[in-house]
């Protein structure tokens, strides 16, 4: 489909309208049973009690920050896949969450435990294995498929091992929520970490949005690129910060939250087509909706208890990620 | 002799290497607006990283490019797009784009930043499907293209850019005889219409010897001979060159010279 601003502005409202109802489910379903009555009530401000503080303090902060970090997710998904030029590329597979959650880990062994200091840690993490990926592809020309998932399964295995090292030395009641932080969870949101994903959020989609016809002509190739006027290297620099960042900070306030990346941008693809003008947008509405569902799941399905929303993911995506695999004989994107 | 105009793009005293090895050595060379320059040469003997040099995508470790009058170095990348064109060889396209997308991402350089396509967009977009015999694939994926098409759809994006200067590497080796014709009158209409200048490196001596204004023969990066079809494409110079024994006459239609291979039967 070719990008047209009408065409952006009814994808944005489709899929805004989607985030909505996501929202609204997300709001209404859950393990307390909040009537239809009540819901609206508490929608005009007339809900007292603790149905308005499981509506309010719980479950719409967890909302709002799965929105954002599906967001977030989504976006950097659809920015590897450009730039690596392969559409298996995602933060968690190419090991960037993982440098990110290690960073997260490494704060708290330090001492630096507020949420500032766990994002920037975070996001030193997820850079400094963003460098490692480019330098590995950057050796090689252009990255295989196989080695880009290799070597992302390897810098997996190494930053597991530190986190476990790292978690073995912490005392026992903190290990079950370190836990089901490394599986990607959303129960610790609040609206601080909202307010502090927010600006970073926006700010990441802005300046990703900026970028979206130098990403077309980047998955065309840099040779491609550069001959028809995108300066490749700083374009490429300043997509991996921001991507760094965004992957950074999202990974410390919900931990590996795994596969977003790679599904939303895909199934955006689908329907939408390949230009990043429509693509971006969507796959962060999108990766939002999604995420919100997501979690909404992993609160509800083994109520009263609750799942890491990675394991929800992970169910997914692990299957869409084999699928693709398979399908790769005939057509990759 | 074509009259010649003023030079779009020139070239002195170019040397490149890859660590030790030189790949060109000092190769001066200078083309003319509404000029078709053809490269020639074996294969190895550094007519790609020529046309690299030139479009300033390899820096050259000595000499200096100039396009339209001011060196090559002080344009930024966007500063060159919007007046130079690369057709490389087997040239990358985005894979899910249509060829129409395709094309229209060709005018990148010149929509500053602007996030949409305008009218003249369009306009120049669908010239350049036109032109490359394209308009009929226009809603189909890149992926669905066969070679040919390929390679016509990467000149048909180059061309979308109107640019002034145009460098082709092997624009016609996937083509079947009609098109190879097609791109070759196109090309020669765009120098003569538009003043285009066009560079392009080719192993088809006879089809470059058939359109192109000039040749330069290059072997083992150096410059073996630069002048008209008739003083370049001589039995002596290309078994310099080739280390083959060819022999020449003339084509019917323009008179131009025709390269034969000589292969006695054992």
């Amino acid at each position: 489909m070719r990008a047209t601003p009408s065409r952006l502005i009814t994808v944005c409202l489709a899929l805004s309208a989607l985030l909505l109802l996501a929202l609204l489910v997300g709001l209404w379903l859950g393990t307390v049973s909040i009537g239809p009555g009540q819901f609206w009530d508490w929608l005009t401000g007339q809900l007292k009690g603790s149905s308005a503080v499981i509506l309010g303090q719980l479950r719409l902060p967890r909302l709002l920050l799965a929105a954002l970090v599906g967001a977030c997710l989504g976006l950097c998904g659809a920015v590897f896949q450009a730039i690596l030029r392969n559409p298996l590329a995602e933060p968690f597979i190419l090991g960037v969450s993982g440098g990110a959650a290690c960073g997260a880990v490494v704060s708290v062994l330090i001492g630096l435990s507020g949420l500032w200091g766990q994002a920037a840690l975070a996001f030193g993490g997820a850079l400094g294995t963003v460098g490692l990926v480019l330098a590995i592809a950057r050796r090689r020309g252009s990255m295989e498929t196989s080695t880009l998932i290799l070597t992302g399964v390897m810098i997996n295995a190494f930053f597991t091992a530190l986190i476990m090292f790292v978690i073995s030395t912490t005392t026992d009641q903190k290990l079950h929520a370190i836990l089901f932080w490394l599986y990607g969870d959303l129960a610790a949101a609040n609206l601080t970490k909202v307010a502090l994903l927010l600006p970073v959020t926006l700010g990441g989609a802005g300046v990703i949005f900026f970028f979206a016809r130098h990403l077309n002509l980047l998955t065309a190739g840099s040779v491609a690129a550069a001959s028809m006027g995108v300066a490749v290297e700083r374009v490429k620099m300043i997509m991996f910060l921001v991507v760094s960042l965004l992957v950074g900070v999202t990974v410390s306030l919900s931990g590996l939250i795994g596969f977003v990346g790679l599904m939303v941008p895909h199934l955006v693809r689908m329907t939408l087509g390949h230009d990043h003008r429509l693509l971006l947008p969507a796959s962060a509405l999108f990766g939002a909706s999604f995420l919100m569902l997501a979690d909404t799941v992993a609160r509800t399905i083994i109520s009263p208890s609750a799942l890491p929303v990675g394991v929800v993911t992970a169910f997914l995506g692990a299957p869409f990620f084999v699928l693709l695999m398979a399908k790769r004989g005939s057509r990759w994107w | 002799m074509v009259e010649r105009g003023p030079i779009a793009l020139s070239g002195q005293g170019l040397s490149f290497g890859y660590g030790d090895s030189q790949v060109i050595r000092e190769v001066d060379l200078s083309l003319a607006r509404g000029e078709l320059l053809g490269i020639i040469g074996p294969n190895g003997s550094g007519k790609s990283t020529l046309l690299g040099l030139l479009c300033g995508l390899l820096p050259p470790k000595q000499g200096r490019v100039e396009l339209l009058g001011r060196e090559l170095g002080s344009y930024t990348r966007v500063e060159v797009a919007r007046r130079l064109g690369l057709v490389p060889q087997n040239a990358e396209l985005a894979p899910g784009f249509t060829v129409r997308q395709t094309v229209l991402t060709g005018r990148f350089a010149l929509q500053g930043g602007r996030m949409f396509e305008n009218q003249g967009d369009l306009t120049a977009a669908q010239q350049a499907l036109m032109d490359t015999g394209l308009t009929g694939l226009a809603q189909r994926r890149t992926g669905e293209l066969s070679g040919g098409e390929r390679q016509r759809l990467a000149l048909a994006r180059a061309l979308a850019a109107e640019p002034q200067v145009l460098l082709l590497d092997e624009p016609t080796s996937a083509l079947d005889l009609k098109h190879q014709l097609g791109i070759m009158n196109l090309l020669e209409n765009t120098c003569a219409r538009d003043g285009l200048a066009v560079c392009l490196v080719s192993h088809d001596l006879n089809l470059a010897g058939m359109f192109c204004h000039r040749l330069l023969l290059i072997s083992q990066g150096k410059t073996l001979a630069q002048g008209t079809p008739e003083q370049v494409l001589t039995p002596d110079l290309l078994a310099q060159a080739y280390g083959v024994e060819v022999s020449v006459d003339r084509e019917p239609s323009r008179g131009r010279p025709r390269v034969t291979l000589s292969a006695p039967r054992p």
